[in-house]
């Protein structure tokens, strides 16, 4: 699917291409900087129920629910709203064997300015590998497309949530 | 009216309406697998605040089907933007019921906020909901929920547990029986 992606290709675009091709079809989100071009995206989508929310693990929630409705789940958030959510997580989707596809903009790496997205940045992978998700990790705009059908086909396989981590460079990337 | 006797009429309310019913973490689940097990229930075993949520996902995907989610007062008030997210998407098919008895009942019935000063009716509203309901007395409730097609209701009940029963699920099973009535169709278990 790399064939896709050329030199003009957005990483918003890429990141949206995947979450198509997923066949995601219903999504939830937190904003973040990052994620501006792909929320209006996903928004405008005549594919996709987008629900703007208000913190993330509501966000999971129903993201769960959706998904005993037969739906393909995703949520957008930064990854300070991995903390909002762990229970959730766990207690929800861990438990009863829910997928969830989350694309996560991983600030706190990279050259970040706001100190305060540095103690998140750190502790979100650790926190992953702590509570079992699996998560991929890339800034390439070539790769992210097929990591992200892979992480929903994974997911689907193994009743769990699976993160895409991408970070400041991802974004920055051309 | 005592919480059960609330979460009675509901069952028998989603039952007559074929409605998938998502119910609250702790003793309320217990009380409605007593008084009403079957494969429409879905019991929310943990993730406490995600009732509504989740009863919201579920009706966003399944428009055709009503849902209701059985919420508490404890439950709701940790996750208060659940009611502007109902409020901004507002699903037709979507009851949200809010057994509201000012206390958390499954860890001792310490006070909640709406035993003091807050209203919740007053704070669906603010959040935008257009049709909130609450009810004070067991024969008003019936007629509420008939009237109701989507909405908040929110329904006073006493502090205090029942004699719920022990869950003898597996969430698993839970959700495998549920998505297979949704579905029609057997859900694999993993």
């Amino acid at each position: 699917m790399s064939g896709y992606v050329n030199r003009g290709t957005k990483p918003y675009d890429a990141v949206f291409k995947g979450i198509l091709d997923s066949k995601i079809d219903l999504v939830t989100s937190v904003p973040c900087i990052n994620l501006k071009e792909l929320i209006h995206m996903v928004e405008t989508s005549n594919d996709i129920i987008h629900v703007p929310v208000s913190r993330e693990e509501e966000g999971v929630g129903i993201c769960a629910g959706a998904y005993m409705g037969f739906k393909r789940t995703a949520i957008l958030m930064q990854n300070s709203g991995l903390g909002n959510s762990i229970n959730a997580l766990a207690s929800l989707n861990l438990l009863y064997g829910i997928p969830l596809l989350m694309i996560v903009s991983h600030r706190g790496t990279d050259e970040e300015t706001i100190s305060a997205q540095i103690p998140m940045g750190d502790l979100t992978p650790k926190l992953l590998d702590t509570i079992g998700i699996p998560y991929f990790i890339t800034d390439s705009v070539i790769e992210v497309h097929d990591i992200i059908v892979d992480a929903w086909e994974k997911a689907e396989l193994m009743r769990k949530p699976v993160a895409v981590l991408l970070p400041i460079s991802f974004w920055r990337s051309i | 009216m005592r919480r059960i006797d609330a979460i009675k009429e509901i069952a028998s309310f989603a039952k007559k309406e074929n409605a998938l019913l998502i119910s609250n973490i702790g003793v309320p689940s217990k009380e409605l697998y007593y008084v009403s097990d079957t494969p429409q229930n879905f019991y929310m075993l943990g993730s406490m605040g995600l009732v509504s949520s989740i009863g919201l996902g579920l009706s966003l995907a399944k428009p055709d089907r009503k849902v209701i989610s059985i919420d508490g007062d404890g439950s709701i008030l940790m996750n208060l933007g659940s009611l502007t997210t109902i409020a901004s998407t507002q699903p037709s098919n979507y009851v949200l019921v809010i057994i509201d008895n000012g206390s958390y009942g499954s860890t001792g019935d310490q006070p909640t906020a709406t035993s003091h000063y807050s209203n919740i009716a007053t704070i669906a509203k603010g959040a935008g909901n257009r049709r909130v309901d609450e009810v004070n007395e067991k024969h008003e409730l019936r007629a509420a929920l008939e009237n109701m097609s989507s909405g908040i209701l929110i329904v006073k009940a006493e502090p205090g547990n029942a004699n719920g029963k022990v869950i003898e699920l597996t969430p698993k099973q839970i959700i495998g029986r549920f998505m297979d009535h949704i579905s029609s169709r057997p859900y694999d278990l993993v």
